[in-house]
């Protein structure tokens, strides 16, 4: 049932993309018609709106959270296709054990990020 | 009017051969044979063998679509041989192969065995905890036409292997079960007499089940009994995510009914005549 597991957090990632790439798309392609997130004015993308957003908490947690659910969907999709190769199963082990390692350090790396640009953002906010 | 008088064509059998006691590797070799309307691949077979070359091997036995013998690969796609008849899918060349996915014993016939073999690790039979009854039936287990229809479908799986032969993931994923055990598995659950679909789930969601189909859907464009297999296995992932999430409601597989003579009988039913025998 392990994998039942693994499948259902899967899919349930895939929706959780799709929502969160929807709101990408609403805030940072569609701006010129939503103005969501863009209190500075002119384009979604400028250094000030950028820097507004970087500050909001709920911006960093929404990077965060589509990282975490970004690694896990991509690389449980990656594990998959490997492991349609007909593996031995200590390969297949070993798979599991460096994509795990890997997800986690990327997920280390992105959260460090998002959180010390939240920082700068905040220093640079107040002066 | 006899048979003998339809028109009769040439054609060119292209027939896999493979002995691997003697053989580096499968190839191809051609006969030309007369077919005649109405003739099916398993006929063609057979005019080979007695007239052309005695050595060709091929599975067969019912020739009626019924056993699941005859299973191969005609013109690129699997199939009965017994159910198809050569001028349906050929004008001058049939290309005749043994089922891909598995190994090859001789020619045209497959090693089985690891289909039969995934089959029974999903045991493929009605479980229950009251094993006593299933032995020795003493009573009436009831299910509504309704339920019925709900794995009725599958209940007509002959194990040929067709659908087997016909999915992509199988063909580089050697442990995935495939469409036949699952659509067996899924038959079994989803029978109201049966309890063992929590002993099912630890295999149909184990790392080589059900997830990883991919829904190309050719296991049920392949099946010549007109099953669905890649229906059954999606309704099977659907069980189990449920089952994870215990959000499925959890049934007790239906109790008997009663015993012979103890039912109650309806009103004005008349009695049954006196034995006469």
């Amino acid at each position: 049932m392990r994998e039942t597991k693994y499948w259902t957090w899967h899919m349930a990632a895939g929706v959780v993309i799709l929502f969160l790439l929807g709101l990408h798309m609403l805030i940072m392609h569609l701006g010129g018609i939503t103005h969501l997130y863009a209190p500075q004015g002119g384009e979604a993308v400028s250094k000030a709106n950028s820097l507004f957003r970087d500050g909001q908490l709920s911006f960093t947690v929404t990077y965060i959270l589509l990282l975490g659910v970004a690694l896990y969907h991509g690389l449980y999709g990656l594990r998959t296709i490997l492991f349609e190769l007909t593996l031995r199963p200590a390969v297949e082990k070993a798979i599991s054990v460096v994509l795990l390692i890997l997800g986690l350090g990327l997920f280390g790396f992105g959260t460090w990020a998002a959180v010390t640009v939240h920082a700068i953002a905040l220093a640079g906010a107040r002066g | 009017m006899p048979e003998n008088t339809k028109a009769v064509r040439a054609m060119r059998f292209h027939i896999t051969r493979y002995n691997p006691e003697s053989d580096p590797a499968p190839y191809v070799k051609t006969y030309t044979i007369p077919v005649r309307e109405g003739m099916t691949v398993l006929d063609g077979l057979h005019y080979i063998k007695d007239n052309v070359d005695s050595t060709l091997a091929w599975r067969y036995s019912c020739r009626m679509g019924v056993c699941g013998s005859c299973g191969m690969l005609l013109n690129g796609h699997p199939t009965l041989a017994c159910n198809t008849q050569i001028l349906h899918i050929a004008k001058t060349d049939l290309t005749v192969a043994p089922l891909p996915n598995f190994e090859i014993i001789r020619d045209l016939v497959p090693d089985l065995l690891s289909m039969f073999e995934k089959h029974r690790s999903l045991r493929p039979y009605i479980v229950r905890a009251d094993e006593a009854e299933i032995n020795d039936p003493a009573g009436e287990f009831y299910q509504s036409p309704e339920e019925l229809e709900a794995y009725l479908q599958f209940t007509y799986c002959i194990k040929c292997g067709c659908c087997m032969a016909a999915c992509p993931t199988l063909a580089t994923d050697a442990r995935y079960l495939g469409p036949m055990p699952l659509a067996a598995a899924q038959r079994y659950n989803q029978d109201t007499r049966d309890g063992g679909r929590r002993e099912r789930n630890q295999v149909t969601g184990a790392a080589h089940g059900a997830f990883r189909c991919h829904y190309a859907g050719e296991c049920s464009r392949a099946c010549p009994k007109g099953v669905d297999p890649a229906k059954a296995i999606q309704h099977l992932k659907r069980r189990l995510v449920l089952d994870y999430l215990h959000l499925s409601r959890r049934k007790k597989p239906c109790a008997k009914l009663h015993g012979p003579g103890q039912g109650k009988p309806l009103p004005n039913i008349p009695a049954a005549p006196a034995a006469t025998v």
